[in-house]
């Protein structure tokens, strides 16, 4: 593949609005292949809406501002072309398709990838196969696997199925949208346990999330924390450290009106 | 107004020379007919003043002159014959109403007896009366009444007792258009013994051209514990007119899964009516219609609980595109009598496009008070944001589209249990996924 000597992913001063309301306002960020990142920030900052203007969610407009994956013009890809060229995201809020099988979504995603990237599509055998091995990454249910695509599944079982997916589709750059909300700890590890052992040197990651927990878990080499869409902070692993001990009020251009007790300086 | 009238009168002067050269046909059908003439004279076609027909305007099926289809138009079918099977089945087929032998395959499976109405007629007319006629009674349905006046050939499809037949039977009506809009009044009797075991299909295809009429009757009389699968799959071209009523009458314990698949036809309208006549008797409704351009798909239903323990499940959805226009009339009646029936009636429907339209109507009428019934109706959109989940996998749009449809309509189409028929509808679907036939190998 071509572009393999740029970085991953290249966000230059990006401005998104949705509905009319403008959400990102100038981010920049550079990925490169084999790093994780991690977006931090509070509700409303931006890292959604990030991780779906990347994928091309339809509505999600860019009105400034460009984004290169491996030095091509990523905005101008559909959605689709997008995940074929490697962009996976890892929804917050798995979406059920009644009536259609997962594993039938799952080998035709699989193929039209992997026709794309010029290789061999895979049988109805050799998938069956691909899936028990990779469902044994995130521990699951077999069963799950042959069920309609997200209905009825626990909210455990959509995010692990979610991870699921990208070990089957095998993206250059998977985005995971706040996998850790509505997770306890035991579904956290085995989805962390699912994200790190995906990772390698030529796959990056965007980790997006609004608690540090995840981070104990999936260790992200830079960590960002976006507020009111702009990128305020970067730094490493341990910036989320302090992130869970001073809360993101610091960090906000205007904080919120004082409180009972007056705002700590340090 | 006029012209309906006119119409009328036409229907009625082309009955009287139809009586004349089948003068030679037993009394008591001749008696049927005449009885069936005069109540169409007196109903006439129906308005939009007849609460069955608010929702569809038959004006142009009565403003053409049809010619009844003669001899000379059932030659060679140009059709392709559609295939429910790559094994050897039992089959009948039917060009502008009029059985076609050379394309039909009549073998001597044990226990079933299948010919041609005219044959049967001929041969063996008393076996017939006590069915023929006596199922489809619904006096006020006009169609029902000229279908019947202008009875002649059809299927007969008789079930021994006892007897388990393995092979689908399959019934095709082909439309072809002649050089005048043609009207054909097929008739299909299905007799099922007492705990006899059948599949049987009927399929309606055509090519386009001027405008067809095909003006159908099935009648279903399942004694004791028959358990019968019937498929009316309509796949007419998109000039034609099409009229059906598929009345059933079931025994004790009897079990028919009826399955109405409307996918063409300009207008299309089927009525379907089920009486449940003794205890402990199960229906099973499940349709599926698919509208696209100015199609009008309009389906009726009535489940008659007349008798204690007996179930009915009704699931009926529709999909629309383009400014096609659906309709699904469901009602259920429950006697005084029919204590612990239990009905369940669902209608689901899924608009594509803007200018499509769906007109539901769920109805109970309740008069026993030891029952469940349930009844349920929904109208829907594709789910934007299922469309980009799908997207975001990978799969083109224009298949993330028909993944969603084929998934809307899974619950239906999973229950067609012939493989041919229920791929022939994924590929209507517009499903051209690789390995769309073989979702269920993956299952």
């Amino acid at each position: 593949m071509n572009g393999n000597d740029k970085p991953m992913l290249q966000v230059r001063n990006l401005h998104a609005s949705v509905a009319g309301n403008q959400i990102l306002r100038g981010v920049n960020l550079t990925v490169n292949a084999g790093e994780v990142h991690a977006i931090m920030g509070p509700n409303g900052s931006g890292k959604s809406t990030l991780a779906h203007v990347l994928a091309g969610r339809p509505g999600y407009d860019v009105t400034q501002g460009e984004v290169l994956f491996r030095g091509q013009n990523l905005l101008a890809m559909a959605p689709e072309i997008r995940a074929r060229e490697g962009v996976f995201l890892a929804f917050q809020y798995p979406v059920e398709i009644p009536g259609v099988s997962n594993i039938y979504f799952l080998k035709n995603a699989a193929n039209a990838i992997r026709k794309h990237r010029g290789q061999q599509e895979l049988d109805a055998m050799e998938f069956i196969q691909l899936t028990k091995e990779k469902a044994r990454l995130v521990d699951l249910d077999e069963d799950l696997v042959r069920r309609p695509v997200n209905e009825g599944f626990s909210g455990g079982e959509k995010k692990r199925n979610e991870i699921f997916q990208m070990a089957i589709l095998e993206p250059a750059l998977a985005i995971l949208d706040e996998t850790d909300s509505g997770l306890d700890i035991d579904a956290l590890r085995i989805v962390a346990a699912g994200v790190n052992a995906l990772r390698s040197p030529e796959r990056s990651m965007i980790v997006v999330t609004h608690y540090q927990r995840l981070l104990n878990y999936i260790v992200p080499d830079f960590l960002h924390v976006l507020v009111e869409g702009e990128i305020v902070r970067e730094g490493g692993k341990e910036l989320a450290l302090e992130l869970e001990e001073r809360g993101y009020a610091w960090l906000e251009k205007e904080p919120p009106a004082p409180a009972v007790e007056p705002a700590r300086v340090s | 107004m006029s012209a309906v009238v006119e119409e009328r009168d036409l229907y009625r002067s082309d009955f009287e020379s139809f009586e004349r050269a089948r003068a030679g046909d037993p009394a008591w059908v001749r008696t049927l007919r005449g009885d069936a003439i005069d109540r169409f004279a007196a109903i006439g076609f129906p308005s939009h003043r007849d609460e069955a027909w608010r929702s569809t305007n038959v004006a142009p099926i009565a403003r053409v002159s049809f010619r009844r289809a003669a001899e000379e138009d059932s030659g060679a079918s140009a059709t392709a014959l559609p295939r429910i099977s790559g094994a050897p089945h039992p089959q009948l087929v039917f060009v502008n109403g009029r059985l076609a032998t050379e394309l039909s395959t009549v073998d001597g499976t044990s226990g079933l007896q299948l010919s041609g109405l005219r044959t049967a007629l001929a041969r063996d007319a008393a076996a017939l009366e006590p069915h023929l006629g006596r199922v489809a009674t619904d006096a006020a349905h006009p169609f029902t009444a000229l279908n019947t006046a202008f009875l002649d050939d059809g299927a007969v499809v008789r079930i021994a007792p006892g007897a388990v037949i393995e092979a689908p039977i399959h019934v095709v009506f082909v439309s072809e258009p002649g050089g005048d809009p043609l009207v054909s009044h097929p008739r299909v009797l299905i007799v099922a013994g007492s705990g006899s075991q059948a599949v049987v299909v009927e399929t309606y295809v055509g090519a386009p051209g001027l405008p067809a009429f095909t003006n159908a009757v099935t009648e279903i009389a399942a004694q004791a514990g028959a358990i019968l699968d019937h498929y009316k799959v309509q796949r007419e071209a998109d000039t034609a007119f099409h009229v059906a009523t598929i009345a059933v009458s079931q025994g004790r314990g009897s079990n028919i899964t009826q399955h109405n698949l409307a996918l063409g036809g300009a207008l299309a309208r089927t009525d379907i009516n089920v009486l449940l006549a003794a205890e402990g008797a199960e229906s099973v409704l499940n349709g599926l219609f698919v509208g696209s351009g100015t199609q009008l798909l309009d389906n009726h239903t009535l489940v008659d609980h007349a008798s204690p323990h007996c179930t009915s499940r009704q699931l009926y959805k529709g999909i629309l595109d383009g400014k096609s226009r659906g309709v699904f009339h469901g009602k259920v009646i429950v006697r005084p009598d029919a204590q612990k029936t239990d009905a369940v009636q669902t209608n689901r429907n899924l608009l594509l496009s803007r200018e499509a339209l769906v007109s539901s109507t769920p109805a109970l009428e309740i008069r026993a008070d030891d029952v469940k019934c349930r009844h349920g109706s929904t109208i829907g959109q594709l789910d934007p944001l299922a469309l980009f989940y799908l997207r975001s996998r990978g799969i083109a749009e224009a298949d993330a589209r028909a993944l969603l449809v084929y998934g809307f309509a899974a619950d239906v189409t999973g229950r067609i249990r012939i493989p041919a028929i229920r791929e022939g509808i994924e590929a209507f679907l517009g499903l051209r996924l690789p390995g769309a036939a073989g979702a269920r190998e993956l299952a």
